[in-house]
């Protein structure tokens, strides 16, 4: 009750689960004042979860009691997420990383190490998805409920660092290297405190903003068109076309979402950003509210990000104390502030209407389009939805002007784009280029792969994307040049594998990726990827002999149906890498 | 006579064409309205006219021209001038291979008969994923004496949840819990119903397409031997409990009640009921008294 009270505050009479009043006999509290707090469904279940380590029945009735939430539906939210854990456990928790790239860096070594001294997953460790610190892999996130609850990201780890953590139950910080500045997106990651916004606005923080409120909406909207930007979320839709709709619609109030859920396998940009310069997201965010008319702004970051949602908190709560943000944003009058929300482990809530879902608290399933965001997005209101790094693209749009931004790039990719390297190179992370360079010279800023490996193949675009093989590498990185090969930029992951890849095992991995982050709703994915994942195993961990042909041609056949007949991008790519891999690779020949 | 209703603005016909023939579609309305119209057969499964459709099933999409995907006919509206395919290679792989992972994680064996029909049209072979094939088999739930609930037949086609909640009987004893293959329909953690929100109104086993949700006296003849439903005849009547005025539709075999339902598009109940008239019957059955 605690727990919930902290996050909800004490509750104001008999109808909230509170004492009972004399004036609760009089007075009935409910209706559209509290349906409308369903919202923070969310933030109580992880209130629950940070004090306890799990979700009790008697902890969910009385979130629901406080919300007025029915608890079947609120059972059924809390059973979603992965994050959320409905039965009883200990305070301490461990997430070993075996995703890809990790994977690539020993995690499977690590889990059979605590495995051995510390039992199966399920005793206090498992096996976690991309935690998006693949630069430094491999990777692992611990946590201890209670108060204070303590979240920390660990990578890399080595074998002995993770059992000692798990005998110990204790853990300490490890050494993160600050990583070097680059180009336009990345010049103040590394250079200003993340902590200070009198740091940001030294390095030429607000400028844009400034010169965003001189320009006026009409004439912010018109620059991000001018400039030809286009989302760097994966999706590539023309930035300035979704401003000028939201902009324009009718129904108010307008709605701003910035989209921090970085999931993807291999992808980690976002996170960079946000931890190396969040105030430029504040910024950025406060820009398009102005041009699109938006009063509201929510920053949903994943969980698995603790020291992102840090950062991006303090910055929030600083701009604010600094008007920035608030009833008057930089004395020009207009109200805006911004909300940082927690994702709760769920892959599919980076698709943008499962995101507006998990903010309004309820199950990140993605909903049908049409309806459009622009039309009716979060809370059924015109919505502008934004990648972290299209955003923060905007901020020099503005400074520079929209034709000077569109210079640098191809003409229909403009500008620079960040690449998440990891895998077999010799320096990951987070690369800045202009569009339009090759995937071979951005390898070679990664420094190339190890001496005496050669290149067995690279997975453009993380899990939803592709495999490219050495003879694509001068594959220019732009949609439209990566479109030519049937390939995607995605989200930015770049996964090098070189001849040491265990490319079986990956595909594997890509499978149960899948068949765990369906959200289950539409029968394609739902039953699809659990076929995938079956049809994968027999093929290549039983080695079945008979009938190959027929699985390869039953895989192509899923394949076809979840792209064409899936109701969002998950299902819709969700074989893509395993096709391309299938006829890139040759894996499931002979 | 129907009374006088409010029929809202006037509404544009949108010209569409449906494999080549052109027909005029009510602005406003979907895709599956406009195929129903011309008579093409679409299969559906998670669509109901006294439901908001969710579109989770997607045996009804369909091809339309300038689309990236398949759209689903039962929500998506008409647009003038779009040109729609129901029966391309496409459409029918979709269809087929959505039949087939259904059929094979699903006991399909009670749903109504078009759905067999569908299936031997698309060429939908369930086996097809071997004998290994994960499917969501799980003893039947007992626990109460009005009605059963079979999980290994759900499809997860969400219309019990729709009707328990806000398009029916606003009671919210059931949800969608759980995620991808493991997301299943159930009440906070599954305690038992008697012990749950649920007021036994029975509208989740009028909506249920697969006999998931089942009367206990059905499934009790079932596994008798006895259910025989040529031997049953309806009898409409009006519930005699309140003065709604639900028409009522009983099941009868062997001059017994052994099922109450109510016809979808009557204009009192839509289907639904309350656990007076749907499960209130036997004192009509204490014959002497």
């Amino acid at each position: 009750m605690a727990a919930v009270d902290g996050v909800l505050g004490p509750p104001e009479s008999l109808w909230e689960g509170g004492e009972r009043t004399g004036a609760d006999d009089h007075f009935a509290r409910g209706g559209h004042a509290v349906r409308s707090k369903r919202d923070l469904l969310l933030p109580v279940l992880h209130g629950l979860q940070d004090e306890v380590g799990w979700i009790s029945r008697g902890g969910l009735e009385y979130a629901c009691r406080r919300l007025n939430v029915p608890p079947a539906e609120a059972y059924g939210v809390a059973s979603f997420y992965d994050r959320f854990a409905l039965g009883e456990r200990g305070t301490f928790a461990l997430y070993v990383c075996d995703d890809i790239a990790c994977k690539c860096a020993g995690a499977d070594e690590i889990c059979a190490a605590v495995e051995a001294e510390h039992g199966s997953t399920g005793m206090a460790w498992y096996r976690s998805p991309c935690l998006g610190l693949c630069d430094r892999a491999p990777a692992a996130l611990v946590e201890r409920s209670g108060r204070p609850y303590r979240q920390t990201q660990l990578a890399p780890i080595t074998k002995k660092q993770a059992t000692a953590i798990m005998s110990r139950g204790l853990w300490e910080d490890l050494p993160t290297a600050v990583p070097q500045p680059q180009g336009k997106l990345l010049r103040r990651v590394g250079v200003v405190d993340p902590e200070s916004i009198d740091s940001y606005r030294a390095a030429g923080g607000f400028g844009a903003l400034r010169r965003a409120l001189e320009l006026g909406p009409e004439g912010v909207i018109r620059e991000v068109t001018d400039a030809k930007l286009l989302g760097r979320g994966g999706a590539a839709f023309p930035t300035g076309r979704k401003w000028d709709a939201v902009a324009r619609a009718p129904i108010r109030p307008h709605h701003l979402v910035c989209n921090a859920d970085e999931s993807e396998p291999g992808t980690f940009k976002d996170r960079v950003l946000m931890e190396g310069d969040p105030f430029a997201i504040v910024e950025a965010m406060t820009i398009a509210a102005i041009a699109t008319g938006c009063e509201h702004g929510y920053l949903y970051v994943r969980t698995e990000y603790p020291l992102a949602r840090a950062r991006v908190e303090n910055a929030v709560a600083q701009a604010r104390a600094h008007g920035y943000l608030g009833e008057d944003v930089a004395g020009s009058g207009v109200r805006f502030d911004i909300e940082v929300r927690r994702g709760a482990g769920a892959y599919i809530c980076g698709e943008e209407t499962a995101l507006f879902n998990s903010i309004e608290g309820k199950r990140g399933e993605p909903r049908n389009k049409p309806p459009f965001p622009v039309q009716a997005g979060l809370f059924g209101r015109p919505t502008l939805v934004n990648n972290v790094e299209t955003l923060v693209n905007v901020l020099d749009i503005v400074g520079e002007g929209g034709a000077a931004f569109a210079a640098t790039g191809t003409p229909d990719s403009t500008g620079t784009r960040l690449f998440c390297l990891s895998g077999h190179v010799r320096t990951p992370g987070v690369y800045e280029i202009p569009m339009g360079t090759t995937l071979r010279a951005l390898i070679g800023l990664a420094g190339g792969l190890r001496d005496g490996r050669s290149l067995r193949a690279v997975l453009l675009g993380g899990a939803a994307g592709s495999f490219v093989t050495e003879k694509q590498l001068d594959v220019p990185l732009s949609f439209e040049g990566t479109r030519a090969i049937g390939a995607t930029l995605g989200s930015g992951a770049v996964i090098v594998l070189d001849d040491t890849a265990d490319i079986e095992s990956i595909l594997l991995r890509i499978a149960r990726f899948f068949r765990h982050e369906s959200c289950g709703q539409c029968v394609p994915c739902r039953v699809g990827t659990k076929r995938q994942e079956e049809i994968l195993h027999r093929l290549l961990v039983e080695r079945q002999t008979s009938h190959r042909s027929d699985d390869v041609a039953l895989l192509a056949d899923i394949a076809q149906a979840m792209r064409d007949a899936s109701i969002c991008g998950l299902g819709q790519t969700a074989a893509s890498a395993i096709q391309s891999a299938v006829i890139h690779l040759k894996v499931l020949d002979g | 006579m129907a009374s006088p209703s409010f029929v809202g603005l006037p509404r544009k016909m949108l010209p569409v064409t449906i494999d080549g023939q052109e027909v005029q579609a009510m602005e406003g309305t979907t895709i599956l309205d406009a195929c129903r119209r011309l008579g093409v057969d679409t299969p559906t499964l998670c669509t109901l006219e006294t439901l908001t459709p969710v579109n989770v099933c997607r045996v009804c999409v369909v091809e339309v021209e300038g689309s990236r995907v398949l759209v689903p006919a039962c929500s998506r509206k008409v647009e003038a001038g779009m040109k729609i395919l129901t029966d391309s290679e496409r459409v029918r792989h979709s269809r087929r291979l959505v039949l087939e992972l259904l059929a094979s994680s699903v006991d399909m064996s009670l749903c109504a008969p078009e759905v067999r029909g569908w299936m031997s049209r698309y060429g939908a072979d369930a086996d097809r994923f071997g004998p290994g094939a994960a499917t969501v088999a799980q003893p039947v739930k007992i626990d109460n004496e009005l009605y059963v609930r079979d999980y290994s037949r759900c499809i997860l086609c969400y219309k019990c949840v729709e009707a328990c909640g806000v398009d029916a009987q606003n009671t919210f004893a059931i949800g969608v819990a759980g995620r991808g293959f493991d997301a299943h329909i159930s009440t906070e953690f599954t305690t038992p119903l008697p012990d749950s929100a649920c007021v036994y109104c029975g509208n989740c086993i009028g909506v249920c397409p697969t006999g998931a949700l089942m009367f206990k006296s059905e499934h009790d003849m079932r596994a008798a031997g006895t259910w025989d439903e040529a031997q049953q005849h309806v009898t409409e009547t009006v519930c005699p409990y309140c003065g709604v005025g639900c028409m009522l539709e009983l099941h009868v075999q062997d001059n017994s009640i052994v099922k109450v339902t109510s016809p979808l598009d009557h204009s009192v109940t839509s289907g639904h009921l309350c656990v007076k008239g749907r499960f209130g019957f036997e004192f009509v059955q204490r014959r002497g008294k």
